[in-house]
């Protein structure tokens, strides 16, 4: 598809002109998916919002200035790199290994940067980008149960798309800026951060559609568990290589459509 | 460490951000990728998410728990419970955090 096809949401960042910008905005804000997916996000918003609050105060109990924190909830905008990066800033660690840290911890970004590709990879560069920095683990889980064909419908994927990373976005930032402002009057020892898991525990169970999908998710929750030990969260990429591999062997040896046979 | 070195460090990671969120959308050109792969990835949504919440439930300190006087354990199979009855996330959060709340502060688990 030509970049220009990509109807009146592609135009979003291509075009310096401020009033097509604008109205490309205002398309994509109407447009039916755009509430659609912000709706949908509604209720994991309330689990992504405990979070932000703890990782909140976690940057300000950790002993970032306030300043420096309200940079890094706004700036970075990853919750598993911030909480990594925190003992090292206060340790006093070189920046190329705090880097080095974050980019490990956000490994599991670069796999799903792939599928991205094959929504949005017809979109002008910058676009592409944008979507990028804004795919949070949610965001992606919950695109991905919406349009699980990799195929590209780019006038309703788009709204989709910024409904529920708009959404996120809020639920996240705000809590967090409470939680920075607030640091030492918020209970973290109630666990409140486990609505979190929560949240990512309902979208889960929303995706166990089949039997390969329990296989798969089972086997994830077995090597994560089992890989815990690895450093940088690297036991998150080991489950997901285990659970593709798990699913993949699950099609070829015991296809499912022969055991629904009467 | 100087507050202008821990923002340069910060700014450096919301670039990682961008980097790894982005990464195979960088280039101009699609990457070819074999269909076995494509296939595949359908997988990994559901696997990031299990690998973030099994041992987020079942382990503390690095250790797999080994007592049942654990909250989280009674918040996710009532949360779970909550899911297949209803099919509603939200409803998932709030009775897996009241059961999670009330066992923390009433009981000390």
């Amino acid at each position: 598809m030509h970049p220009r096809d990509a109807g009146a949401t592609g135009a979003f960042f291509a075009s310096g002109d401020n009033r097509a910008m604008s109205s490309a905005i205002a398309a994509t804000w109407r447009h039916p998916e755009f509430k659609n997916a912000a709706r949908e996000m509604m209720g994991i918003g309330l689990g992504i919002s405990a979070w932000g609050l703890v990782t909140g105060v976690a940057m300000v109990k950790s002993g970032l200035s306030v300043w420096l924190a309200l940079l890094m909830s706004l700036v970075v905008f990853a919750g598993s790199s911030q909480l990594a990066a925190l003992p090292l800033l206060a340790s006093g660690a070189p920046l190329w290994v705090l880097w080095a840290t974050a980019f490990c911890v956000n490994l599991r970004f670069v796999i799903f940067s792939a599928q991205w590709r094959m929504y949005f990879g017809h979109l002008p560069r910058l676009q592409r980008l944008s979507v990028g920095y804004f795919a949070a683990d949610l965001n992606y889980v919950a695109f991905m149960r919406r349009f699980p064909e990799p195929k590209q419908q780019a006038g309703d994927q788009l709204p989709y798309f910024w409904g529920g990373a708009s959404w996120t976005w809020i639920s996240w930032q705000v809590p967090a800026v409470i939680g920075i402002f607030a640091a030492d009057r918020v209970p973290t020892e109630w666990g409140l951060g486990f609505a979190g898991v929560l949240a990512l525990l309902g979208l889960a169970l929303s995706l166990l559609k089949d039997r390969n999908a329990w296989v798969s998710g089972g086997v994830a929750c077995c090597a994560a568990v089992a890989a815990y030990g690895l450093p940088l969260r690297l036991n998150i990429l080991v489950a997901i290589a285990a659970a593709v591999a798990a699913g993949l062997l699950m099609e070829h040896w015991l296809p499912e459509h022969e055991e629904a046979k009467p | 460490m100087s507050d202008w070195e821990i923002a340069l460090g910060i700014v450096g990671m919301g670039l990682i951000t961008v980097l790894t969120r982005g990464f195979f959308m960088i280039p101009k050109q699609e990457l070819p990728m074999p269909d076995w792969a494509k296939q595949g990835l359908r997988y990994a949504p559901l696997a990031a998410l299990a690998a973030v919440i099994a041992p987020e439930i079942v382990m503390s300190q690095g250790h797999l728990i080994d007592t049942w006087k654990d909250a989280r354990l009674y918040a996710v199979a009532v949360g779970t419970a909550y899911f297949f009855w209803k099919r509603g996330i939200l409803g998932t959060i709030i009775s897996g955090t009241v059961v999670m709340l009330s066992l923390r502060i009433g009981l000390g688990w």
